[in-house]
């Protein structure tokens, strides 16, 4: 039961997020009939397992919401674009109430008053038909008319004597009586009497039933109310009679209809219905029962249901740790296999390589499992605008793209938070008030657009508005005034972008509802950058400002280049580095008193010694020969790093450093190597920081975003 | 061992049903619309169908009609899981075809006697 109440929870999940999506569509008049019906059947299928479970209050508001929906869905209603924001608000509180539910966490589950109050002005709109309008769940018994003689307690031993009479509906419904009579004899030992008097001269009806009518008679008194639900089904196409009579005369009441075994008009085969009243029913099952021959087929068809499978993600990640093991394993056994003199074109070596690949798939399967659209992600965003919206009292939209991305669940957990705040600040700051949009000769409803894409082995998640723009003269004087750049820096429109990012920094000069909840863009950083991402700005005045995330497809593995600095073996990953070099007489130029920059096909970007950088080792005294990795930026620009030595390109299993470590700048995390060697891996974005600051040795000065 | 198919488009709800009906010594089969309940029904003669209302592609009215026509599985009993009681729902369900109804949520022991009262 517990199983079923956790997938009820994540089916809850996906009926959410068909519903959100219904919405949307309908909202874009995109839906078709088959729209209203989905949104529909995700509120009404809440519905029902919620009920099952006796989640009252998300039954409760359900039902209200349902109801709403079906007024729209029978055309009886026709929403407009404040009634869509109330469905969404519905859907937001629906969601909140299965979190609740899930979490058995009563105290957050105050439905919003005022989305109720919206949706019960929908759900009792004009004069609509107040059907289904009640909230009720029992399993209501239709009351049937007993003639009941009430005689009242202190009365001698009476039995139960039960009257039916079915209608040719009854059968039609294929109910069977036998089955009826069975289940009443749960009740009481009974005697059962077929009556057959009614029925015509058999050579002239059809063969319709409804000429029969039985006579149960009990042993004892039955509770009335449990022969009515006997005759639940068929209680408006049968007449019952249920009596007492006493018991000294237990057939006294024998009247017309006279329970007479043997009618000399009947025909042979209806002798079979006309059992004695001591017999078991059991004969009436000869023609009557419905075809109820068991097939011997058994049963394998459910071809057409989706193969899936629901997995504890404990056991995924289990099974991530152990593809990881076996990566190391196989890197350690082609390295001693290298070491032991066994010729490349050998047996060995060539299943080993074959090894490889295998493990390379293994590997490349099991982080699929792990891989979820951020669909889920989006649909989240979309509610944070319409709160973040309505709490302003700004007209906003979210567009979203790219939904089927998918990117590692880890990731996507993670990200919800930065992603949040970042959504947040779009609307808060980003988007101008409607007055200053009108000015500007914008459409009302600003525009927040949320897209995800996998480019380049990486997942970029960029979001957009179409405010005004970083306004740069402010930022720059805020950040001069906080002391957090020097008073005649000189930085490029891009760099005064940055500046956003870092710590303490906040532009909004006025602290609303929204910001000021002490969450900067810093902190954005720091969780993206934690998850091995880089978040970039770019900003056009007047045109908007877009935020662009770009994170690692996963979070266990990375293509490395092994390197040597100073005798100390580290772990570049491979997808920032654009290209390696020999620094020569010619590519390196001196700038200032100890810096170099390197010219790359006439550009010159910044070489920064990793020895240096890391504190392994002094500048070296020429530069000239040494191998230099390009790194590149999510902004384009480019920094070269210094190394002594390229050792080797492979595949590495990301070991997270403990929190003990502290956060060492240019460190991301750790691997083990094939000869059980520890390396760091390193961040070569932050080493290599675009800042013009090509030194070497230098105190590391303000830290700049990226 | 009577053969039970179930049909509902909510996971959760096929789920309690094949536990509910498994435990009762019920062989179950499960469908998740009417479509594909009577592309099940091609290869099965259950002795009893119980089928939700509100379902994608085939709902249950239209999966009853289907059933109804002429086959040779229209003599089989059919209850409808239901989420409203109203009386006019069951009248409905009746002139579809059904037999009788089961409301959701469902109670395991009146689902059960529900099933012997229409398929012994």
């Amino acid at each position: 039961m517990a199983e079923i109440r956790a997938s009820f929870f994540v089916e809850c999940e996906e009926l959410l997020e068909s519903l959100n999506d219904g919405l949307a569509a309908m909202e874009d008049g995109g839906g078709d009939g088959e729209t209203i019906n989905v949104v529909f059947r995700a509120v009404h299928s809440i519905k029902g397992g919620a009920g099952a479970f006796g989640l009252s209050d998300l039954v409760n508001f359900a039902h209200i919401y349902e109801t709403v929906l079906d007024r729209v869905r029978s055309g009886d209603f026709t929403p407009e674009a404040a009634d869509y924001l109330t469905f969404f608000s519905s859907a937001d509180v629906l969601s909140d109430l299965v979190k609740a539910s899930r979490d058995g966490d009563d105290t957050g589950a105050a439905i919003n008053a005022k989305v109720l109050g919206e949706l019960q002005r929908l759900e009792g709109g004009g004069e609509g038909p107040a059907e289904e309008a009640e909230v009720e769940f029992v399993p209501t018994i239709l009351p049937l008319d007993f003639e009941d003689e009430d005689d009242g307690p202190g009365q001698v031993a009476e039995v139960t004597r039960v009257r039916f009479r079915p209608h040719a509906e009854l059968f039609q419904a294929k109910n069977e009586p036998l089955f009826i009579i069975r289940c009443l004899e749960k009740l009481g030992k009974i005697s059962v009497v077929c009556e057959t008097s009614e029925v015509p001269d058999l050579s002239a009806r059809d063969g319709a039933p409804g000429f029969l009518s039985w006579l149960v008679s009990f042993d004892t008194a039955v509770d009335h109310q449990a022969i009515n639900e006997v005759f639940e089904f068929v209680a408006d196409i049968c007449d019952i009679e249920v009596s007492a009579v006493p018991l000294e005369t237990p057939n006294a009441e024998d009247a017309s209809p006279s329970p007479s075994p043997d009618r000399p008009d009947l025909a042979e085969p209806h002798r079979l219905e006309n059992p004695s009243p001591q017999d078991e029913p059991t004969e009436l099952k000869a023609d009557t029962t419905p075809a109820a021959e068991p097939t011997a087929q058994e049963a394998a068809p459910m071809a057409a249901q989706k193969a899936t499978v629901r997995v504890d993600l404990e056991k995924i990640d289990r099974l991530v740790n152990l593809v990881g093991e076996l990566v190391i394993n196989q890197a350690m056994l082609s390295q001693s296999v290298a070491a032991s003199g066994i010729p490349a074109n050998s047996a060995v070596a060539q299943g080993l390589e074959e090894f490889m690949q295998l493990t390379r798939d293994v590997q490349d399967s099991v982080m699929m499992i792990r891989a979820q659209p951020v669909k889920s992600l989006f649909q989240r965003m979309s509610r944070i605008v319409r709160e973040a919206s309505a709490s302003i009292d700004k007209n906003v939209r979210l567009k979203t793209s790219g939904e089927t991305t998918e990117v590692d669940k880890t990731v996507i957990e993670r990200l919800a938070d930065p992603l949040t705040h970042m959504i947040r600040n779009a609307v808060d700051h980003g988007l101008e008030q409607a007055d200053v949009r009108a000015a500007a000769g914008k459409p009302a409803v600003g525009t927040v657009s949320l897209s995800a894409a996998h480019r380049s082995g990486r997942v970029i998640i960029e979001v957009s508005d179409d405010g005004a723009g970083i306004n740069g003269e402010k930022v720059l004087k805020k950040a001069i005034e906080k002391g957090l750049v020097s008073q005649n820096s000189n930085l490029t429109p891009q760099e005064i972008d940055n500046l956003l990012f870092l710590p303490g920094f906040s532009t909004a000069t006025e602290v609303s509802s929204l910001s000021g909840r002490g969450v900067g863009m810093d902190v954005v950083k720091s969780a993206i950058t934690s998850l091995g991402g880089r978040v970039s700005i770019s900003s056009i005045p007047g045109k908007g400002t877009t935020f662009s995330i770009s994170l690692p497809l996963t979070l266990a593995v990375l293509d490395g280049m092994v390197v040597e600095v100073a005798g100390e073996t580290l772990v570049v990953p491979l997808n920032a580095i654009l290209e390696t070099l020999t620094v020569t007489d010619t590519n390196l130029k001196p700038l200032g008193a100890t810096g170099n920059v390197i010219e790359i096909r006439g550009g010159f970007a910044p070489l920064i010694d990793l020895g240096v950088e890391l504190g392994y080792r002094g500048p070296k005294e020429r530069y000239q020969g040494a191998i230099a990795l390009v790194i590149g930026h999510e902004d384009g620009s480019r920094g070269t790093l210094v190394v002594d030595a390229i050792q080797d390109q492979r595949q590495v299993v990301i070991k997270g450093l403990q929190p003990g470590f502290g956060d060492v700048r240019g460190i991301a995390a750790a691997t083990i190597l094939g000869d059980g060697q520890i390396a760091l891996i390193l961040d070569p974005i932050t080493l290599a920081k675009p800042d013009g600051s090509a030194v070497t040795g230098r105190e590391p000065q303000l830290q700049m975003a990226i | 061992m009577t053969q039970v198919l179930a049909v509902d488009d909510s996971r959760t709800i096929r789920d309690m049903l094949n536990l509910t009906l498994s435990q009762a010594g019920f062989e179950t089969h499960l469908a998740e619309d009417g479509q594909h309940g009577l592309e099940v029904l091609e290869e099965l003669a259950p002795d009893v169908i119980i089928t939700d209302i509100n379902m994608p592609r085939l709902d249950g009215f239209g999966f009853i009609d289907a059933v109804r026509k002429p086959t040779r599985y229209d003599a089989v009993p059919i209850l409808v899981l239901t989420t409203e009681s109203a009386p006019e729902l069951k009248s409905r369900a009746r002139n579809a075809g059904a037999t009788g109804w089961i409301v959701k949520p469902f109670d395991p022991v009146k689902l059960v006697r529900a099933l012997e009262l229409v398929s012994g």
